[in-house]
């Protein structure tokens, strides 16, 4: 269920890294807990952002959620195709659903995250 | 009077159910010291027939309307069709709640959709909301709405805005971190376009323009949109008498980016000051920041259409302290009225009313004109409403006018010391020629 | 039922609804010089009388209201809209009269404002009122305002304004508004205000905590007393948010509980009608303390007569324009006058009668999360019902079929899957066992036939409605659709 090589986040951001640049999204127990996903705001290019930071929020019909920053670093692409198809979000969560990209300013932040074994056991405890 | 719709026994039954003997105890969890120990001190309880005559006695000692008056300045009093009383006195509209459940509300969200339909039309805007409280809480709230978009702290306001908004704008902005820069107006009672050229700079979020203005002048809409524009500010342009939309060019064919304002002379009574109708419109790039509840149209699952409450998120309950605005209640059967009031003008009906309101506020600007010892103040065109200094102290004209059973228009000189004997008059389509010319006569008489 | 078009589809050019009587002025051809001058609006109505009669009454019908039937919303309190005070306020002597109007002209109207503060003071157990916002929210507003500018005149404004976590979305909202940053306060065990968090929390920096009380749970603050200690000890002030008053009325008084400033809901405790969503009113009651800051203009009486006192230097200011909803507080007057003593203290004792027979008929059929004592409203929750797949959105929809308002559901924030009934004092016993025999015959349903209620409703003009679908690509007008 939850891509093996990300990592993840309490508030259930997960980072997928390549290299240098780490992609970010939301997971699957995010996009299923908001329900049906109705608008993505998504931050400027250039934005420097801090662990923890807000990206921006994810709408659904009844509720608003923050998306926080797993990672410090530089965006440096979004995903235009959430202006005209949210719904990527609830379909392809890990996937076509992804947010931004940024450029690491420090690597080592993935560090402080979960790997897969221990986001699904988290979540497991959270659903019980 | 008791609207308690149980018996003696219905009440017996209900507390055996619950397993109480009386209704003190369910108030058990009411510490004694809070415990209201004597009966309210007011008056007894007043049958309907006592009633009535009680508030036609109230209503009997308001004077005000046996009076021929010329009072406008932000109020306006026009032609209600009989329809709008009839249709929006059913208690269909009266007593339904907001359109949480939109399978048993499709009458008032259908109506609210028609609603921000015609005030886009009117304004030239692409989206409208289902209202705020009045005009001068709409100004305030395109205000802030403004400062969100671009985070500028500076508006600039020329000082023909009318004063109660500018004062409500003041209310809101306080603790925001926004601030009013005042701009001047010219001898055509026009916004002094000098004067906003010079203050306008990087730090101005939007310039907000009211016209007609509070002198009833028309302003130069398109000329303050491309100075606005020009600094990267948003244009806000704010409309106190709606009928003027009428006939006048829209907000949004000028430049404006918001349109706000009151709709009180669509359908509602001067009521002494309320309740009113806030409009509030945008361009479509802004909807996201726009406050107040929307109606959006949709398929239900038969694929039929209906309408809904939509884009919730924005608002309070959903966003609460990050929301647009902290409204809830608005005032929608205001604009379920203004809507019945549009529909049933109609096109050519709203037009004409418009032209009628032109037309006689010239007729009685020349007629009073020539009057020795009245001037007109201002040399801008007007809609409705115009500005005359008199030669005598305003206060003491208006005395004598009332004495002859005219109430004069509104004297200007508290909220603008410089216009020392200054009078605003209002004459709309309800004036008719007869009542004008004794209102000459008097003014007249009153200044020999 | 015939489906009604809109307006604009059955617009068309030369259909005239109304007439004006002829220009009685010379028309000056130069009039329109100089003015910028509209072209035709493309779209807008044209449409006959018999038209546009017909459509309002047949979109009237497609309405739910209180003439028809119960409206079981917490926290709402939609009791029914007695028709005398719709009569009064249509007197002409009202509705004729212009707020600028001088004061000689208008002792009817300012007595009607004077007489209804003064009402509003005695119900509540205050000093002073003011009549200017316009809903409750914007009472909030004001008040959470008046207790800045108290704050700001002693010399620091503060930071923080304390809410509960069981707060209706518009405190934290108008606490923001007023330059102030939230936080939240925990609900205990028993679904009140966790005194141990509130003393926690309650520093010099905090300005206010913002309660409601009843809550919106519908259970009495027990320890309001103790609260109002909590938050004046260290210089705050104990904003009520007034929503739940019908419980209170005659009863016991905000203002011998230690709260400094209330506003009322003239729409929910008041009768005013609810009018698909406003106008409301808001007034704002509080105690001598924040008398000065109270908006402009009050209503003075100087000798027998009215008049409006500007000379209000410590005011905030104004929150809209004039004195306000004049209209809607006409129906409010009547409403306390019909009433009287007697029959104020009547709404609240039979308010909490019939919430708490529908609380008793029901707690077997729906999960109670707190069992606390309740007052005037109730909250279940689809804790039962989930078990076979069935949420509060499903058992509200259901109720529509029957011919019920649903109740207010998903509120408040800390009871999951929330349904919570406020019945009002003005429901028959006949209504309200309706109600039950409803509610039980769902929770039956939901566990022998979950499809009826999650394809609910069934027999509405439109059913469930694509919402997600009108957010992602909002349509919020009309557009004449290219030919």
């Amino acid at each position: 269920m939850y891509p093996s090589h990300y990592y993840y986040t309490k508030d259930h951001e997960w980072v997928e890294v390549q290299g240098e640049t780490a992609t970010i999204g939301i997971t699957d127990y995010a996009q299923k807990h908001l329900g049906d996903v109705v608008y993505v705001e998504l931050p400027a290019l250039g934005t420097h952002l801090a662990v923890h930071q807000t990206i921006g929020t994810i709408e659904s019909v009844k509720a608003v959620s923050e998306v926080f920053s797993p990672v410090s670093g530089e965006v440096m692409a979004v995903n235009e195709d959430l202006n005209g198809s949210p719904e990527s979000v609830n379909q392809d969560p890990h996937g076509k659903g992804w947010i931004l990209r940024l450029k690491f300013a420090a690597k080592g932040d993935v560090n402080a995250l979960m790997d897969a074994a221990a986001y699904e056991k988290y979540v497991a405890g959270l659903e019980g | 009077m008791s609207y308690i719709a149980l018996s003696d026994n219905d009440k017996k039954e209900m507390l055996e159910r619950i397993g109480v003997s009386s209704m003190e105890e369910l108030y058990c969890c009411l510490p004694d010291e809070v415990q209201l120990k004597r009966r309210l001190d007011l008056p007894e309880a007043m049958p309907e027939a006592d009633l009535l005559r009680r508030f036609e006695g109230l209503a009997a000692r308001n004077t005000y309307t046996n009076r021929l008056s010329f009072l406008g300045a932000g109020v306006y009093r026009h032609f209600i069709p009989s329809i709008v009383d009839y249709l929006s006195a059913r208690g269909e509209f009266i007593t339904p709640y907001t359109p949480y459940q939109p399978e048993v509300a499709q009458g008032t969200l259908q109506i609210i959709f028609e609603y921000q339909t015609l005030i886009c039309q009117l304004t030239g805007l692409d989206i409208a909301n289902a209202s705020l409280y009045d005009g001068a809480m709409a100004a305030a709230e395109a205000v802030l709405m403004a400062s969100r978009l671009n985070n500028k702290p500076k508006i600039l306001v020329p000082r023909s805005l009318n004063p109660q908004y500018r004062e409500t704008i003041r209310t809101y902005i306080r603790n925001l971190g926004v601030r009013i820069e005042d701009v001047g107006f010219d001898a055509d009672g026009r916004t002094d376009a000098a004067d906003l050229a010079r203050k306008i700079d990087k730090d101005t979020s939007a310039v907000l323009v009211q016209s007609p203005n509070f002198f009833g002048v028309v302003e130069d809409l398109k000329a303050v949109g491309e100075l606005a524009h020009g600094h990267q500010a948003l244009f806000v342009v704010a409309v106190a008498e709606a009928a003027s939309l009428g006939v006048l060019e829209a907000p949004g064919a000028s430049g404006a980016d918001i349109a706000c304002g009151e709709g009180q002379s669509f359908g509602l009574s001067p009521s002494f000051g309320g309740p009113y109708l806030g409009f509030m419109a945008c361009r479509k790039e802004h909807l996201r920041q726009l406050p107040g509840r929307l109606s959006g149209q949709t398929k239900d699952v038969d694929g039929r259409r209906g309408f809904v409450l939509t884009l919730s998120t924005r608002e309070q309950h959903i966003r609460r302290e990050k929301a647009t605005s902290n409204i809830c209640t608005n005032q929608a059967w205001c604009a379920l009225r203004a809507t019945m009031f549009l529909e049933t003008l109609g096109h050519d009906g709203l037009r004409e009313m418009a032209m009628q309101n032109i037309q006689k506020a010239a007729y009685a600007a020349s007629v009073l004109g020539r009057i020795q010892g009245v001037k007109l103040r201002f040399r801008g065109r007007f809609f409705n409403e115009f500005v005359l200094e008199l030669a005598k102290d305003a206060a003491a004209v208006n005395t004598a006018l009332q004495a002859q059973g005219i109430i004069g228009g509104l004297a200007l000189k508290d909220a603008y010391p410089e216009l020392g004997n200054c009078v605003l008059f209002c004459v709309t389509e309800v004036h008719t020629k007869d009542e004008i010319d004794r209102l000459a006569v008097r003014l007249e008489e009153a200044l020999r | 039922m015939i489906r009604e078009p809109l307006i604009f589809e059955i617009s068309d050019k030369g259909k005239r609804a109304y007439t004006l009587p002829k220009l009685d002025v010379p028309e000056a051809k130069d009039a329109l010089a100089g003015l910028p001058i509209r072209p035709e609006i493309p779209g807008f109505p044209q449409v006959s009388e018999i038209e546009i009669v017909r459509h309002f009454t047949r979109l009237s019908q497609q309405n739910y209201c209180v003439d028809i039937g119960l409206y079981p919303l917490g926290s709402c309190t939609m009791k029914y809209n007695p028709k005398i005070n719709e009569k009064v306020a249509a007197l002409p002597g009202f509705t004729e009269s212009h707020p600028l109007a001088p004061a000689d002209t208008v002792q009817g109207d300012l007595e009607v404002l004077r007489l209804v503060e003064d009402y509003l003071c005695e119900i509540a157990g205050m000093d002073a009122c003011t009549l200017q916002p316009a809903a409750g929210a914007q009472g909030e507003l004001t008040g959470m305002m008046l207790i800045r500018a108290c704050h700001e005149e002693r010399g620091d404004p503060r930071k923080y304004v304390l809410v509960p976590d069981s707060a209706h979305g518009t405190n934290p909202s108008s606490a923001h508004l007023c330059g102030y940053t939230v936080k939240e306060v925990k609900s205990n065990e028993g679904g009140t205000v966790d005194l141990e968090d509130l003393a926690r929390q309650m520093t010099g920096e905090v300005a206010a905590l913002m309660v409601t009380n009843p809550n919106t749970l519908g259970v009495f603050e027990y320890d309001i007393c103790k609260i109002a200690e909590i938050v004046h000890a260290k210089g705050g002030f104990l904003y009520m948010d007034g929503a739940n008053m019908n419980a209170l009325v005659g009863k016991c008084r905000p203002g011998d509980m230690g709260v400094d400033v209330l506003h009322i809901n003239l729409h929910k405790t008041f009768s005013t009608p609810h009018g698909g969503g406003g106008p409301g009113s808001g007034p704002v009651a509080v105690k001598s303390v924040l008398e000065p800051y109270l908006p402009v203009p009050r209503v003075a009486k100087k000798g027998g007569a009215y008049a409006l006192d500007y000379a209000r230097p410590r005011s905030i200011g104004r929150v809209k324009s004039f004195y306000g909803n004049f209209g809607v507080i006409v129906k409010a007057l009547a409403y306390i006058w019909s009433l009287g003593p007697d029959g104020l203290k009547e709404i609240a004792e039979v308010a909490v009668l019939n919430a708490n027979y529908i609380r008793r008929s029901l707690d077997k059929d729906y999960h109670l999360k707190y069992t606390t004592p309740t007052l005037h409203e109730c909250v279940f929750s689809d804790k039962f019902q989930k078990e076979f797949g069935i949420s509060n959105l499903d058992i509200a929809k259901r109720l529509i079929d029957y011919g019920v308002h649903p109740p207010t559901m998903s509120f408040p924030l800390i009871v999951h899957g929330a349904l919570m009934i406020e019945p009002t004092e003005t429901e028959s016993k006949r209504d309200l066992d309706q109600f039950i025999d409803i509610m039980k015959t769902i929770a039956r349903e939901a566990k022998t036939e979950p499809e009826l209620l999650k394809a609910a409703p069934h027999q509405t003009i439109v059913r469930r409605l694509d919402e997600t679908g009108a957010a992602r690509n909002p349509i919020l007008k009309w557009e004449k659709s290219p030919t």
